[in-house]
């Protein structure tokens, strides 16, 4: 049932942000259509299938794994008590802030044969040479698996967990009463209610694996995103390039399909998020013990080792990696990822708004579309948004030059930190649209019926009753999307403006050049600026549950 | 909000060009050029500004086109020199100071572009292992003998695709096709990291012979977590009984549409001059195009070799198909 407000001005608004987030992706699908000289061809004939192979496995793997993680800690930390359960809730996010190439990189340094782990086991059992003993690589694609996962499992942990919390307790209280063990009532009420959560969830990690370059690059894994800057940097051939991000762009749609069609026939519609009060399991003993172990062991793997190795790397080239350039960079990244944060928030609400009120087939179009430049590698999304900002910019300089109105401006946008901007919207957009569209699927429609028939505007129903009600959901888009702002590397390099470093691409000249040591006060510096906003949103989150 | 955007859009788009500026775009990382750019400055007053990124600049530059602000590319390698050339997206570079300090074969008859460094692509051998491999030629490594023993970075690196294309120009493709293969056969791992890994491999005896280029040498001697590894292993220099060893070089060009060019002329003439050559020489490790610059004393130690003689615009010609070839025997898989 939806109501129909006035609404053409929303409309305007959902339908202009889906025409201008899409562009970059128009531009380069029309690129697709141009010859390439064979490249393609050549590309299908020998690897290109390979590619494809590794790219699938790769999303499956990630997928996987951040399932078997993250859904039982999201469960734990919903509905049970258990030691440390108030620290665990907002440190097993902590992972987000760490960028998947430094984790990767601290952990090659870890297991390598000249690690200390393998140099220990060989001093403990005096092996020799690598002949002698088998030690698992942990540069291939299932190295890369676990690297991503480890990154990315807190999306599904925290999508996951926000929707049980707006779950009825009453449901789960059903399946006690009715003599279902946890664990039951963990796979036949909390997964099949919060399917819809999980798949967003999962999309978003399947995107996020699938554009990956620097970690899989860094283990010689080749996927289709590493395909993609080969041709293109390689074969000289932005149309192959194209055509390579046609594939992916194939895989984004079936990962959209297969969530619309988890949410099928799927309408709850919650306000019992206030009544929550307090676990529902009492877990004892050694149950509890298990859980606390559990979650202490992911933290620890995801965010702890890192950090202390990346604390130490900082203590013995703490003259070198100590630097006040580091400042000013935090600043940057900073600015860039709460205005970006921002922006996307703000549209996926009005979209999202547009998308509940209208009554049109099409309503829910702009949203989706919006969404597609997240499957983008950050390289390719960079030269897609120079597409149609350098031909505006070009557009913008005739008509300077020949109206004489104002000085040419020369590339007002594709040279500023406005094409950085433009981009970072484009990629995580999908961000924000996932979560507040979860958050929006809660609402019960008859808040709408009931504001529209005191005679409340439109505006005003998204004011006072949405916006209440979606608070949450739109500190966890905001946040989420900072922090991957702050860690977001191949864009960055490409689209930023002269004397213009983010903290991820200073800190990547030095990984590049195998030498993160160097930067390593640096890289911390991205973790903890990832910090802040998890810590306020944490905060916020709390005083809300007490006010309550 | 939409006008905070605006607002700052403006304020990064009105930052117009300072005086004396060189902008610059470079492939190779800050730290790299940074003491030459601080001295070039010192000298001269002019400001330098720099965007590095491995990948994409050349794109980007021709994205921009005539509103560029990039008054210059510096390049790691000779493809990229020529891809700037082919694309249409240099100006000649015309100085009898250049023309002077730079020998012929090391700068385009047009001016199009000018190498700056040279390097060469070596063979590690480990010490232990292996001993010093006086007569080794690139051909040799495809042999049975070092099956399992060999370690690369990934064959699409520019450097090993100059590699292998001074192959295809040198045997023709059928036997750098079968050359190619055999290398293959005889990797002791899948190709990853970057040339010091590979030294860094043999150190750990995961193999016994590594493709790397000459700088990394003595870059390694530089930091003390990487002396063991350098000390592990002979630095060779391929086919010394033959053609000579195959070199690559790094090099500018000046951008079309640069609006500071006199500028970055400046800079390109003061990067074949005597200080910046032997700056590039001893931060670096590199070996100087100008003839009369000294290299480092450590490089020195390596001892004269042999050059490939053949032309690097005849090598880069077989860029594509070096490429082609590498994909079709799954080179990286």
């Amino acid at each position: 049932m939806r109501l129909n407000f006035s609404l053409s001005k929303w409309q305007f608004i959902a339908f202009a942000t889906g025409f201008c987030l899409s562009l970059p992706l128009l531009f380069l699908i029309f690129e697709s259509f141009q010859p390439d000289k064979e490249v393609f061809e050549h590309l299908k004939q020998t690897v290109l299938w390979d590619y494809t192979f590794n790219t699938i496995v790769l999303i499956f793997g990630v997928c996987l794994l951040s399932c078997v993680i993250a859904l039982p800690l999201a469960w734990l930390c919903a509905y049970s008590d258990f030691p440390g359960k108030k620290h665990f809730e907002w440190a097993l996010m902590l992972p987000l802030a760490m960028p998947t190439y430094i984790i990767a990189y601290i952990y090659t340094d870890l297991f390598d044969y000249a690690g200390p782990i393998q140099s220990w086991l060989r001093a403990v059992f005096g092996w020799q040479s690598p002949s002698d003993y088998w030690f698992f690589d942990i540069r291939t694609l299932g190295g890369a698996i676990v690297m991503i996962a480890l990154v990315l499992y807190p999306y599904l942990f925290l999508i996951f967990k926000t929707a049980l919390k707006e779950q009825s307790y009453k449901l789960v209280q059903a399946s006690q009463v009715m003599g279902y063990s946890p664990v039951k009532s963990f796979f036949k009420v909390s997964i099949p209610l919060g399917r819809g959560a999980i798949a967003a969830a999962l999309a978003l990690i399947s995107m996020e694996s699938m554009a990956d370059f620097a970690t899989v690059n860094y283990f010689a894994v080749s996927t289709l995103t590493t395909a993609v800057y080969d041709t293109w940097l390689g074969y000289y051939s932005l149309t192959a390039a194209a055509k390579i991000s046609g594939i992916m762009l194939l895989f984004l749609f079936v990962v959209i399909g297969v969530e619309k069609f988890s949410r099928r026939n799927q309408a709850v519609f919650e306000r019992g998020a206030s009544e929550n009060n307090g676990p529902l399991y009492y877990l004892s003993g050694k149950s509890a013990w298990l859980a606390t172990a559990y979650c202490a062991l992911i933290l620890f793997a995801g965010f702890v080792l890192p950090i202390l190795i990346l604390m130490s790397y900082a203590v013995s080239y703490f003259s070198e990696a100590f630097n006040s350039d580091a400042f000013l960079y935090a600043w940057q990244s900073l600015k860039i990822a709460l205005i970006v944060s921002f922006v996307c928030v703000a549209l996926s609400v009005l979209v999202n708004f547009y998308q509940r009120s209208s009554l049109s087939r099409w309503a829910g179009v702009p949203g989706k579309v919006a969404s597609t430049g997240y499957a983008l590698p950050g390289t390719v999304l960079a030269i897609a948004v120079l597409l149609p900002l350098t031909a505006l910019d070009q557009q913008l300089n005739i008509f300077a030059e020949s109206t004489q109105w104002f000085a040419e401006p020369g590339l007002l946008f594709s040279g500023s930190i406005f094409a950085l901007m433009f981009a970072y919207v484009v990629r995580f957009y999908a961000i924000s649209q996932g979560a507040i569209e979860s958050s929006y699927a809660r609402i019960s429609p008859s808040l709408d019926m009931a504001s529209h028939s005191m005679g409340v505007s439109a505006g005003n129903t998204l004011r006072r009753v949405h916006m209440p009600l979606l608070k949450r959901g739109m500190l966890t888009a905001g946040l989420i999307v900072f922090i991957e702002c702050m860690k977001e590397l191949p864009a960055a390099l490409l689209l930023r403006p002269f004397d213009f470093e983010t903290l991820a691409t200073y800190v990547f000249q030095y990984v590049s050049d195998e030498q993160l040591e160097l930067a390593s006060v640096s890289a911390l510096f991205i973790v903890l600026v990832g910090l802040i906003p998890l810590y306020l949103v944490n905060n916020t989150m709390e005083a809300k549950a007490s006010h309550e | 909000m939409k006008k905070a955007i605006a607002l700052l859009a403006l304020l990064a788009a009105g930052e117009v060009a300072a005086k004396d500026v060189v902008n610059i775009y470079s492939y190779r990382q800050g730290f790299l050029i940074e003491p030459i750019l601080q001295e070039f400055t010192k000298e001269t007053g002019i400001e330098t500004k720099v965007v590095f990124a491995k990948k994409g600049l050349i794109e980007k530059l021709k994205k921009e086109g005539k509103y560029t602000k990039a008054d210059m590319v510096l390049t790691s390698n000779f493809s990229a020199l020529l891809q700037l050339e082919d694309e249409g997206l240099v100006q000649p570079i015309k100085s009898n100071v250049i023309e002077k300090n730079v020998p012929k074969q090391f700068r385009d008859d047009e001016g199009n572009w000018v190498a700056l460094t040279k390097r060469v692509r070596n063979v590690y051998s480990s010490k232990e292992r292996v001993g010093k491999l006086d007569t080794l030629t690139y051909e040799d490594l495809a042999k049975p003998e070092y099956k399992g023993k060999i370690c690369m970075r990934s064959g699409k690196h520019p450097y090993n695709l100059g590699l292998v294309a001074s192959m295809i120009a040198h045997h023709g493709e059928a036997e750098a096709r079968a050359w190619l293969k055999g290398l293959k056969a005889n990797l002791a791992r899948k190709p990853q990291g970057n040339d010091r890994a590979q030294v860094k491999a043999v150190k750990e005896g995961l193999c016994d012979v590594a493709l790397g280029n000459s700088y990394y040498f003595g870059k390694m001697l530089n930091d003390p977590k990487q002396v063991p590894w350098a000390e592990s292993v002979y630095i060779n220099f391929p086919n010394q009984q033959d053609r000579g060893s195959h070199i690559n070089v790094s090099g500018a060009v000046l951008t079309k549409h640069g609006k500071n060019t006199t500028n970055a002329l400046k800079l390109i003439e003061f990067m074949t001059d005597n200080k910046a050559q032997s700056m590039y020489a001893s931060v670096n490790m590199e070996y100087p195009v100008k003839t009369d610059v000294e290299v480092s004393e450590l490089v020195a130690s390596w001892g004269k070799f042999k050059e490939d003689a053949l032309p690097l615009t005849k090598v880069s010609e077989y860029r594509p198909l070096a490429l082609k070839l590498i994909d079709e025997v799954k080179f990286d898989l």
